[in-house]
C-alpha cells in the first residue's frame, strides 16, 4: 500500500506486516496476535502512533508481525524501553508483549515497578507456564511438578500468579483472557487500550510443544462454561452452562465460594456483584485455586490515577530554566 | 616550580607558585564546605586552581575513627595549576584520626593545625595511635599550631544560645577564620557568603559569623603569629569575564544539556543512584532546564532501556553511572549498537573490582568501555581530562551520538567528577546550533539505508506518517532491517558498524601535542591524569628535557594520525591510573615498544613521582 492512498476503513489484516509469522503451527500465539488486529481495527488505531515493545520469547516476536512500529529488545526489560519511549513521546499508544518468563522471572523488577509508576500503556502477558524459545524449561509461572528438561523429576517450586503480583504493586488495570476465546479477548483488549494507566492482561497461552493442554483443565470446551466465569462490571458474578451457578463471599473464611442456585435459590441475594474498583475482591478472584473454583477472566480491575508519562510531561513543560541561567548561578566571580 | 610549597610573604612572591592546604575531620565535620570556600577565596583573586575532595564509601562513619576521615585539598597559585598537590603545605586535622590518616602527606616544614580538645586519651586511642602525636617527637620538623578550637568555638558562639552540640558545628568556621588570617584575607567575603546562605538575621548566621571572627583573630591575639609566615595571595589577571569553580559533574551536565538544546530535541537523564555519579543526576535535577529532564530507574538495567527507548522516540537518552553499574548496562549498550539509534553512556570510574572503592578515582574501565560487551559491537569512547573539559566532551558526545546514530561512552572518574576548578562561564549563544534532521515521510523507506558519509541510518521516530517500521536486537538485513540469518549479510553488518565507529575519526580535531614535535619522550595519557602530567612535562621541559604529552580525549576509534606521531620520539610511555589498559591497547594498535606506568592505589599521581620515573626513563 502507497502512504498517499489510505483507506477509509482499515481491516485486521492492514494492521499485519509483509513478514511470514514463525511460531510452531498450532501455537496459541496465532490467536492472540489475531485478538490484537481485530482489537486495533476495532478502534481503527493510527499504525503511525502505534508501537509495539517487546522483550524475548516466543511472544516477544510479534511486533514484527505488525505493520505498526516496533521495537524487539531485551529478555525481561521491555517495560523500560516502553517507559523511555512513553516519557518522550505520550501521544504514543505502546504495546508492550511479554511472556511470563520475560516478565516474571528475568523482568519481575521492571514488572512491579512500571506497573507501580502507571506508565499509560497495555501489557499483554502471554501466559503458557514454560520457557518456549529455549526449549521447554519450567518458568516461575509453572505449577509445582512441572516436568521439564530443568526438572525432570517435576518442580519443586511454587509459581507466582501475574495478576497478585500486579495487584500488589500497584497496578490500577489488571484482566485475564485465554488464547483462543477470541470473542472474550478483543473486548477485554479494547478495554485495555482505553484504560489510562497500565493495563495488564495475562492471556493463557497454550505452548502446543512443550507444555500443551496445560490449561485444559478451564480451556477445554466441555468444561469452559462450567470452569470460567466471565467478569462484567455492574453484573452478578454467574457462571455454569444455566448461569445458575455464583460466587460469594464465605463469611468464616474470608474467601470466595461458589453458591450453586439450582440447590439453593433464595441465596442469589449473597452473589456478589462485580466491582472492578473493589480490590479485596479483585484480590479473591485471581487467587482462586484452578482446581476448585472457576477462573475468573475479564476485566478483574480498574481504577483511575494520574499516570507516569502525563506526571512527567507536566513536570518537563513546568521546567523553564535557560542554561545559561544556571550556569551564572551559585558562586561566580567576574574579572 | 609549580608544583611544590614555596614560602611566601609580600617581598617575595615567587612567578611560579602554589599552595596546597588540606582540611581533615570526620565525614560530619564540614571539611568539604570548609575547603570550597578557601577555593573560592583563592578563585577570586585570579588563582589558578584545582581541587581533591576526598570522603569515605560510609556516610556518616563512628565519630573519631581513621575510616571515618573525609578531606577536601585544595591547591592554588599562579602558573601551571593542573593537578590538585603531591604534598599538603598546611594540615588541618579536626582530630587525632584525621593526623593519623593525613599526616603523611604534609610537606617537611609545613603547617599542621590542630583541635587540641580532640587529643584525649581515647580520641588518641580511637585512633590508633599508641601514645600522643603531639609530644612524642613525631611531628618533629613541622610548625604546629594546638588550639583548643572546640572550646573556643563554644566561647564564641555562647551568646546565641547554641547548645554544645549545635556550637560545635561550627568548629570549621573558625578553622576558615585561622586560615583566611595566614593568607592575609579577611572574612568579608564568607560572612557575605552565610548571609546569603542562612539570612542575614538567622542565628545560624550570627553564630558561624562569630566562629569565623574568632579563629581569624585567634592569631593576632595569641603567640601564634610570631612563628607562621603569613601568605599573601596576590591578585592575577585571567581572561576577563564571569568566572566560577565548576566540578566535573556540573561541567558534564552542563555540556550533555547544551548539547541537547542546541540539537534541538529533549533530553532524559535516565539513571540509578551510585556512587560517585549520582552528583550529575543531582544537579540535572536541580537546575530544571526546559527540555531537559531526569527520570530515576528502578535499576541500573532500567536505566539503559528507558534511555534508550527515549532515543528511540526522537529524544536525546543519556545514561550515567560507575563501574559496577556500567556492567550491568552491557547487554542494552549491545542493543543500541546493533540498533543504531544514539544514547550517552558516562562511566564515572571508581576503583574496582567488584565494588572496590567506590569513592576513589581509577581508570580500570578502559576495556571494559571499548571492548565489553558480548559479539563485535564497537561504539566511540570519549574521556574528558579536566573538570571544564567535560562540557566540551559532553557537547562533543551529543553530537557525536546523533550524526553517527551510535552509543557514545564518556569515561570519566570519581576524582574528575567531584574535584574543581575555575571556569569562564561560556557564551553558550556562540555554540552553533545543529538541529537533529529526523528521517520524513518517504516512499520506500529502508531502516538501515546508510548515508554514506557518515553510514549512519536515518532517525525516523514512531509517529512519523507511512514509515513504520520494526527494530531488534536480533540480526538485521543491511536495507530492510527485516530478520536475516544470512551469513553473509551478519558479516557485512559487523563490517558496517564497525566502519561506522572509525568514521568519526573524521570528528576529532587534530592531536594536540605539548612540547616538541620530536625529541626523548612522548608521553600519552588520557582523562583525569592531565593535571600532574602536565606539570611533569612542563618542569622537565624547563630542565632541558625533551619531552611532550598527549592526552589523548578519543580512546575509541583511535587517530589515524597518532601511528606517525609516535615514530618521532625515542620513548613513547603511556601513563594512566590501572594496570596497563590503554598501554596494551597502544602496543597492539599504535606503538609497540611503548612503555607503561600505572598506579593503582585510588589516589591521582604526584606530580613528584613522575618526574622521578621519566627521568630514570631518559637515562
Amino acid at each position: 500500500m502507497g502512504i498517499n492512498e489510505k483507506p477509509s476503513q482499515l481491516k485486521p489484516a492492514d494492521y499485519a506486516s509483509d513478514q511470514e509469522v514463525r511460531w510452531c503451527p498450532g501455537c496459541g500465539d496465532y490467536a492472540i496476535l489475531n485478538a490484537v488486529k481485530r482489537t486495533l481495527a476495532d478502534s481503527q488505531a493510527d499504525k503511525k502512533n502505534t508501537v509495539f515493545v517487546s522483550g524475548i520469547g516466543c511472544s516477544s516476536r510479534l511486533p514484527y508481525y505488525m505493520s505498526t512500529y516496533g521495537f524487539h529488545t531485551i529478555h525481561g526489560r521491555a517495560p523500560a524501553f516502553a517507559t523511555g519511549i512513553k516519557i518522550t513521546n505520550p501521544e504514543l499508544d505502546v504495546w508492550i508483549i511479554t511472556g511470563d518468563g520475560d516478565s516474571l522471572s528475568i523482568g519481575g523488577n521492571h514488572y512491579i515497578h512500571i506497573l507501580r509508576r502507571n506508565l499509560n500503556c497495555q501489557i499483554l502477558l502471554f501466559n503458557n507456564e514454560i520457557y518456549g524459545l529455549t526449549k521447554g524449561q519450567a518458568s516461575p509461572a509453572s505449577r509445582t511438578g512441572t516436568v521439564s528438561p530443568t526438572t525432570p523429576q517435576g518442580s519443586i517450586e511454587a509459581p507466582l500468579s501475574a495478576c497478585e503480583v500486579a495487584l500488589s504493586a500497584g497496578a490500577t488495570f489488571v484482566a485475564r483472557g485465554v488464547d483462543t476465546a477470541i470473542k472474550q479477548l478483543v473486548p477485554t483488549l479494547s478495554e485495555a487500550k482505553k484504560h489510562i494507566g497500565t493495563s495488564l492482561v495475562e492471556i493463557y497461552q497454550n505452548c502446543i510443544v512443550y507444555n500443551d493442554d496445560v490449561f485444559k483443565s478451564f480451556t477445554d470446551k466441555s468444561v469452559a462454561m462450567e470452569k470460567q466465569i466471565h467478569l462484567e462490571d455492574g453484573q452478578p458474578m454467574l457462571f455454569g452452562e444455566e448461569k445458575l451457578k455464583g460466587l460469594a463471599i464465605n463469611k468464616d473464611y474470608s474467601a470466595l465460594e461458589i453458591i450453586d442456585l439450582k440447590k439453593n435459590p433464595e441465596a442469589i441475594s449473597n452473589i456478589l456483584m462485580h466491582n472492578k474498583k473493589n480490590k479485596t475482591i479483585a484480590y479473591l478472584l485471581s487467587q482462586m485455586d484452578q482446581k476448585t473454583m472457576p477462573v475468573a477472566l475479564g476485566v478483574i480491575y480498574c481504577v483511575e490515577k494520574p499516570t507516569l508519562d502525563s506526571n512527567y510531561t507536566k513536570k518537563l513543560n513546568s521546567q523553564k530554566n535557560n542554561i545559561r541561567k544556571i550556569m551564572e548561578k551559585g558562586q561566580t566571580w567576574t574579572i | 616550580m609549580g608544583h611544590s610549597s614555596s614560602k611566601i610573604n609580600e617581598n617575595n612572591v615567587e612567578d611560579d607558585w602554589s599552595n596546597t592546604v588540606r582540611f581533615a575531620g570526620d565525614s560530619g565535620d564540614g571539611m568539604q564546605l570548609t575547603g570550597g570556600r578557601l577555593t573560592f577565596e583563592a578563585a577570586i583573586s585570579g588563582m589558578g586552581l584545582a581541587t581533591f575532595p576526598d570522603y569515605p564509601a560510609e556516610i556518616r562513619a563512628p565519630a573519631g575513627t581513621t575510616f571515618g576521615v573525609s578531606s577536601f585539598q585544595v591547591r592554588f597559585g599562579e602558573g601551571l595549576i593542573a593537578s590538585s598537590g603531591d604534598h599538603a603545605d598546611i594540615l588541618v586535622a579536626m582530630n587525632p584520626a584525621a593526623l593519623k590518616v593525613n599526616i603523611k602527606e604534609v610537606i617537611p616544614g609545613g603547617l599542621i593545625i590542630i583541635d587540641s580538645s580532640s587529643f584525649t586519651d581515647r580520641g588518641i586511642k580511637k585512633a590508633g595511635y599508641d601514645e600522643n602525636p603531639l609530644t612524642n617527637n613525631s611531628l618533629s620538623g613541622l610548625q604546629l599550631i594546638s588550639a583548643d578550637i572546640s572550646h573556643l568555638t563554644i566561647e564564641a558562639v555562647k551568646e546565641f544560645g547554641l547548645g554544645n552540640k549545635d556550637g560545635l558545628r561550627c568548629r570549621n568556621m573558625w578553622t576558615l577564620g585561622l586560615i583566611l588570617w595566614i593568607f592575609s584575607k579577611s572574612v568579608n567575603e564568607t560572612t557575605n557568603w552565610l548571609e546569603g546562605k542562612f539570612g542575614k538575621d538567622s542565628i545560624l548566621t550570627k553564630a558561624n559569623i562569630a566562629a569565623l571572627n574568632a579563629g581569624h583573630s585567634y592569631a593576632e591575639n595569641t603567640e601564634v603569629s610570631e612563628d607562621i609566615i603569613r601568605k599573601v595571595i596576590p591578585i592575577t589577571k585571567p581572561t576577563p569575564g564571569k568566572w566560577k569553580a565548576i566540578t566535573g559533574a556540573e561541567s558534564l551536565a552542563f555540556g550533555l544539556a547544551i548539547g541537547a538544546n542546541k540539537a534541538k530535541i529533549n533530553m532524559t537523564l535516565c539513571s540509578y543512584p551510585i556512587t560517585p555519579a549520582s552528583p550529575i543526576m543531582h544537579y540535572l535535577a536541580n537546575y530544571q532546564l526546559e527540555g531537559i529532564g531526569i527520570f530515576q530507574a528502578e535499576d541500573e538495567i532500567a536505566a539503559c532501556c528507558s534511555a534508550i527507548g527515549v532515543s528511540y522516540a526522537g529524544g536525546l537518552g543519556v545514561t550515567s553511572s560507575s563501574g559496577p553499574g556500567i556492567s550491568l548496562k552491557a547487554e542494552a549498550i549491545g542493543l543500541a549498537v546493533s540498533v543504531e539509534l544514539p544514547l550517552i553512556i558516562i562511566n564515572s570510574q571508581r576503583a574496582g573490582p567488584s565494588t572496590g572503592l567506590p569513592t576513589r578515582a581509577e581508570q580500570s574501565d578502559l576495556m571494559q568501555a571499548i571492548y565489553g560487551r558480548h559479539g563485535e559491537a564497537p561504539l566511540v569512547v570519549l574521556a574528558p581530562k579536566s573538570p571544564s573539559h567535560c562540557f566540551e566532551i559532553g557537547q562533543q558526545a551529543v553530537r557525536i551520538a546523533i550524526k553517527y546514530m551510535t552509543p557514545v561512552m564518556i569515561l570519566s572518574d570519581a576524582y574528575l567528577t567531584n574535584a574543581s576548578e575555575p571556569w569562564l562561564i561560556p557564551d553558550t549563544s556562540k555554540i552553533k546550533e545543529s538541529p537533529v534532521s529526523f528521517g520524513k515521510t518517504q516512499e520506500n523507506y529502508m531502516p538501515f539505508e546508510r548515508d554514506p558519509k557518515t553510514l549512519a541510518r536515518k532517525w525516523v521516530k514512531p509517529g512519523t506518517e507511512g514509515m513504520e517500521h520494526r527494530i531488534g536486537g536480533l540480526e538485521k538485513d543491511s536495507l530492510t532491517g527485516n530478520i536475516s540469518y544470512d551469513p553473509d549479510n551478519h558479516a557485512s553488518m559487523t563490517d558496517l558498524r564497525k566502519q561506522k565507529v572509525q568514521k568519526v575519526q573524521k570528528e576529532l580535531s587534530d592531536i594536540v601535542i605539548t612540547g616538541p614535535k620530536n625529541g626523548d619522550i612522548l608521553i600519552i595519557g588520557w582523562g583525569s591524569t592531565n593535571g600532574p602530567i602536565s606539570e611533569a612535562q612542563n618542569t622537565l621541559s624547563k630542565s632541558g628535557m625533551k619531552i611532550a604529552h598527549i592526552q589523548l580525549s578519543c580512546l575509541w576509534p583511535l587517530a589515524e594520525s597518532l601511528k606517525n606521531i609516535v615514530t618521532q620520539y625515542n620513548h613513547i610511555v603511556i601513563v594512566e591510573m590501572n594496570d596497563g589498559q590503554l598501554f596494551n591497547l597502544l602496543r597492539v594498535e599504535i606503538a609497540p615498544n611503548a612503555k607503561s606506568i600505572t598506579q593503582v592505589s585510588g589516589k591521582p599521581f604526584r606530580v613528584v613521582d613522575l618526574i622521578e620515573k621519566f627521568k630514570t626513563l631518559n637515562k
